[in-house]
């Protein structure tokens, strides 16, 4: 029995953010706040030789200056493991200030404490540092002929090497092979919320109030740097003003936070600037690909190879997975993926939303069309003919997947049929059009540990539903308070969602894509099984209308229980509730998740077109529709998933046309700015149009749902660039695509 | 950000007065380029006296045609005001194609005149730049550089000037009028911005407490058919690649007047006087604009990572010439 999920409710945090009530964990208020301010490295390689802080020391304000000579060292740095998993999540296994030793520009050198914002940063100011030089690597090019193939990335749980069937033999036999190197530029998140910690401790127990995906991540890994009990952390996520992945892993910020808050025994809040963003919570990576396809005459794949290139970190081997779904998306015997690595002066990258679908299914998708040309094949043709009906890697089923109708429903939208194949043949005065298409996949990845949620319900019937889990901008507060309100059959408006607070029943950080399935399966759990106990209750006690029914037969609506044949048979919670004296009843809700060896292959799908207007002359390009159609198995809210889905694709067009962060000679990134990174503004949105295929989906989650957060930005890249040669007959094979390479 | 005084002024004697005296001292009108320099140390001031109350923000029409804008008038308002839209398209455009609706409303035009650049060497208080620290070098030259400028650079700069408004100013042969406390003047735009030379730190002939109180455009019945063309990486609140601003008339298929300016790719705002020279009573053809804006930038020096802004200002200045051609046959 469904009425409020699905339905566009609006966000139930929306009036608290417009209006500035809602406080971010920047801007948490508390007597003797202190405010921390960090001195970054100047060079991507080196030591510092000496680091003088006499005037910083001596500028009014200043409470305290910690560097690696006098930071009090703390515990361990904790493995890189995914936030997902529910256990501490270092974003890197380094952290600053225990040695002279410099790995990358923007490095945490030294922190400044003082009673003010602007003090803190004054004095940063004059914190004079002299440095010892080395040579250093900062980029593919320059570290090319040093790269190795990597064992393990991603944290170890994805091999440098996969394959199925023998790649080479079949290209060698193939009819028909299309070959080319990709590039995409380095990308960083730039959320409007930048990341900041504000630490206080009371004697040995800490409360942190951090912008995090997961406030046990933070818990467990702050725990683990400083050495402290997890049980004496918490960590309060009241809102998060977006993330991208920036926040999914944990930094060393929300430590040092603790350390400088310890070292002059007061509340301190650090908050990054902007610049700082781009060398202290990861990045995507710069990227070179390779990918051959081979196929026979009708256009049916028999060869897949897609070779990947990266710098990583001197301590971590990371790559984001860019092979992952252009692996899956296709059926096709013979495959070999290899990740080759540089060790680098950077920071270790991380997940930036779609973390390697974004780049992988460009290059994937934009070899696609290329054989669809070569062939003369329809490119929508041609990914019918290699469509996957079992999952490609392994031959397990689908847990669901409505690919073919977003094809269909996407083609009739855009009107795909009526598409000249032939490139540059339709303009609009100077403008060029054209239409592209892509197909879209992101896979379903389990939590790696149970995830839980507590429903407890008040004599007068209303309720509320507790869960650790912090909502980052999605709207995933409120489609928990849909699926708890429906789960225990009372309206939406006596149903509160509490949530952001470690204190709170566990689950792992709202990452990949997997929050809404994970919270959802724990708040649904949780609501019914406090559903079950009342009714139960309500069965047993002989002054209950309900008694000695079968408590099968009794649902319930609007707070009220009620028999199914017969709805005049009934009583409300607050009756059942009020008669027995209880001032409130309470269920615990535990969703343990499938392993990750379940015999089903998981994937969201879509079909991304996307129409275009090239100014050959002046090397313009504007995005005039996007069309994306998507199957994410339930949708809990139709608006916010609308609009995670509608983002999604907004950040595929600035993958595609805007973003990319340039390392310049110096090794440091020469555009770390709003000013200098550009992303789209409204002027440059095109028409969007998101529409979902729902699907059924039995598999991933009690509720089934796949997950909306990042799957809009899959194959937006690639369809705008086969939009681009449909446009003007000129292929695109770098990221982003701007004016000098469209002129 | 380092500690600034702050006081605010009410009358323009008093504020030339006040900023004379102090050689830290800055006037702040709009803020919205002051403020982000002192937050990033780009800027040494370290008083800040607020003329936003001054009585110099008025648009007026003079008798012969002349448009006078005071220095403290806001970009909008200039930009939204009907005697600029109806006789000087080429500056409304080029000031609503610039910057965000926010900044606009309150920038001053003043402040526009004299905003530094945007090259991040520049705006890096700990990089070399001979422009914020003479003789430390240029970290553009050999460093990120597509934004820079292919024209008017000096191997101690190549900071691109960041403005669309004084280009389009510097097209209508604007004068720039100032005050002090010796009296008043005025200077020609196109002399009013200096070339970087040997002194990039000298980006135009103020002295210290002078105050621009208007910008005066004189007549130009050529310019109703005029018009600001950007190209640039996206499609609003972003500097240009390439503009042109560009003012045009044409009698019997021949270039009677014609004004012609470019921005994105220049050291200044920049008239393009040998495209006007090679256009001025030529055929208006694709063949003439082609051949002027080969002209103009024959003396063109790229950098590594700009070498198209040479062609795409070319493509630039013919855009904006083919479309004022059309547009007077169809008038």
């Amino acid at each position: 029995m469904t009425t409020a999920i699905g339905r566009p409710l609006d966000r139930v945090d929306g009036h608290a953010k417009v209006t500035g009530a809602g406080r971010y964990s920047a801007e948490i208020a508390l007597p003797g706040l202190a405010h921390a301010v960090l001195v970054t490295s100047r060079i991507p390689s080196g030591r510092v030789e000496l680091i003088d802080t006499y005037d910083a020391e001596r500028a009014e304000g200043v409470l305290a200056v910690l560097h690696h000579l006098n930071l009090p060292k703390g515990g361990s740095v904790p493995p890189l493991l995914p936030s997902l998993f529910g256990a501490a999540a270092s974003g890197q296994t380094f952290f600053p200030m225990q040695d002279e030793v410099i790995h990358y520009a923007g490095q945490h050198l030294a922190m400044v404490v003082a009673e003010t914002l602007d003090q803190a940063e004054h004095a940063a100011r004059l914190v004079r540092i002299t440095y010892q030089e080395t040579a250093s690597i900062t980029t593919v090019e320059q570290g090319r002929e040093r790269a190795y193939e990597a064992e393990k990335i991603f944290a170890g749980f994805i091999p440098g090497r996969i394959t199925r069937g023998d790649a080479a033999a079949a290209l060698d036999r193939a009819q028909v092979t299309v070959e080319n190197s990709y590039y995409c530029a380095a990308n960083h998140h730039n959320p409007i919320e930048c990341s900041a910690t504000t630490a206080v401790w009371e004697g040995d127990r800490l409360t942190l109030y951090d912008a995090t995906q997961g406030p046990n991540a933070t818990l467990h890994t702050v725990a683990e740097l400083l050495n402290v009990m997890p049980s004496h952390i918490r960590v309060v996520t009241n809102y998060v003003g977006g993330s991208f992945g920036c926040k999914a892993m944990i930094w060393d910020h929300p430590a040092l936070a603790a350390l400088a808050a310890r070292a002059v025994h007061r509340p301190v809040r650090l908050a990054l600037s902007r610049e700082q963003m781009f060398s202290s919570v990861g990045h995507r990576e710069e990227q070179e690909q390779r990918l051959t396809l081979g196929a026979d005459r009708d256009g049916r794949l028999t060869a897949i190879r897609h070779h990947k290139l990266s710098p990583t970190s001197h301590f971590d081997d990371w790559a984001e997975p860019s092979l992952g779904v252009a692996s899956q998306m296709y059926a096709c015997p013979n495959y070999e993926g290899v990740y080759n690595l540089i060790k680098a002066n950077t920071m270790t990258p991380t997940f930036t939303r779609c973390p390697g679908e974004a780049s992988g299914m460009f290059v994937m998708e934009t070899a696609m069309d290329e054989l669809a040309e070569r062939l003369d094949l329809d490119p929508l043709e041609l990914r019918l003919r290699n469509y996957a009906e079992t999952e490609p890697m392994t031959g397990h089923p689908w847990s669901s997947k409505g690919l073919r109708d977003c094809y269909r429903r996407g083609a009739e939208l855009a009107r795909w049929s009526e598409r000249d194949p032939r490139p540059g043949t339709v303009r609009d005065g100077n403008w060029l059009l054209g239409w592209g298409m892509a197909s879209s996949g992101y896979p379903v990845t389990p939590p790696g540990n149970p995830q839980r949620a507590r429903a407890r319900i008040f004599a007068d019937g209303s309720a509320v539903v507790q869960s650790s889990f912090s909502d980052i901008g999605t709207g995933s507060a409120t489609a928990m308070t849909q699926v708890a309100a429906d789960g225990l059959g009372v309206p939406l408006e006596r149903m509160r969602i509490q949530y952001g607070d470690s204190d709170l029943p566990n689950t792992a950080a709202a990452v990949g894509s997997a929050g809404a399935g994970m919270v959802s399966a724990a708040v649904h759990i949780a609501a019914t099984a406090l559903r079950d106990q009342l009714i139960a209750q309500a069965v047993a006690d002989e002054h209950s209308p309900l008694h000695g029914t079968d408590p099968r037969q009794v649902a319930v609506s609007d707070g009220r229980m009620a028999l199914r044949d017969r709805p005049g048979t009934g009583e409300t919670y607050a009756e059942l509730l009020q008669r027995a004296f209880m001032a409130d009843a309470e269920a615990l809700g535990t969703w343990n998740p499938p392993g990750m060896d379940t015999p089903y292959g998981t994937m969201t799908f879509g079909a991304q077109f996307a129409q275009v207007a090239v100014d050959p002359d002046l090397g313009l390009c504007r995005v005039r529709q996007l069309i994306g159609v998507f199957d994410p198995g339930r949708v809990l809210n139709r608006k916010t998933a609308h609009s995670q889905l509608m983002g999604g694709m907004l950040w595929g067009m600035s993958h595609a046309l805007l973003e990319g962060t340039i390392m310049g000679p110096d090794g440091r990134w020469a555009n770390a700015s709003l000013g200098e990174y550009l992303v789209p503004v409204n002027a440059d949105a095109p028409d969007v149009v998101v529409e979902t295929i729902e699907t059924t989906d039995t598999v991933v989650n009690p509720l089934g749902v796949k997950g909306v957060g990042e799957v809009g930005m899959v194959g937006t890249a690639a369809a705008i660039a086969n939009a681009i040669w449909h446009a003007t007959g000129r292929r695109h094979h770098r990221l982003p695509i701007t004016i000098e390479s469209l002129m | 950000m380092r500690p600034v005084s702050y006081s605010r002024v009410t009358d323009v004697a008093t504020a030339i007065a006040t900023v004379a005296a102090d050689p830290t001292s800055a006037y702040l009108a709009g803020g919205t380029t002051k403020i982000d320099m002192l937050r990033i140390y780009a800027e040494p001031s370290q008083r800040l006296v607020d003329i936003n109350a001054l009585p110099i923000d008025h648009i007026e029409v003079q008798p012969d045609g002349a448009v006078r804008i005071g220095g403290l008038a806001r970009m909008n308002d200039v930009a939204l005001a009907p005697v600029v839209v109806d006789r000087f398209p080429v500056l409304s455009e080029a000031l609503l194609l610039g910057a965000s609706a926010q900044l606009r409303n309150m920038a001053s035009m003043g402040g526009n005149m004299l905003q530094r650049v945007r090259c991040s060497y520049f705006r890096d208080a700990e990089a070399s730049c001979n422009k914020r620290e003479p003789g430390t070098g240029c970290g553009a030259l050999s460093g990120v550089n597509r934004g820079h400028a292919v024209l008017g650079t000096s191997p101690h700069c190549i900071a691109t000037h960041p403005s669309d408004a004084a280009v389009a100013l510097v097209a209508l042969d604007a004068m720039i009028h100032v005050q002090n406390s010796a009296g008043h003047h005025a200077v020609a735009i196109d002399d009013f911005f200096l070339l970087p030379g040997d002194t990039p730190e000298r980006e135009h002939p103020l002295n210290h407490g002078d105050l621009i109180t208007a910008i005066e455009v004189p007549a130009l019945p050529a310019a109703r058919n005029s018009l600001y063309l950007k190209v640039r990486d996206r499609e609003s609140y972003e500097f240009a690649l390439a503009s042109a601003a560009c003012a045009l008339t044409v009698e019997d298929g021949v270039i009677a007047e014609v004004r012609l300016a470019l921005g994105g790719v220049a050291t200044k705002p920049w008239r393009a006087r040998k495209a006007e020279h090679v256009l001025r009573g030529a055929p208006a053809t694709r063949e003439t604009f082609a051949r002027a804006a080969a002209a103009e930038m024959a003396d063109a020096v790229p950098q590594p990572m700009n070498a198209f802004k040479i062609e795409l200002a070319q493509r630039t200045m013919i855009r904006a010439l083919e479309t004022l051609t059309a547009r007077g046959a169809a008038s």
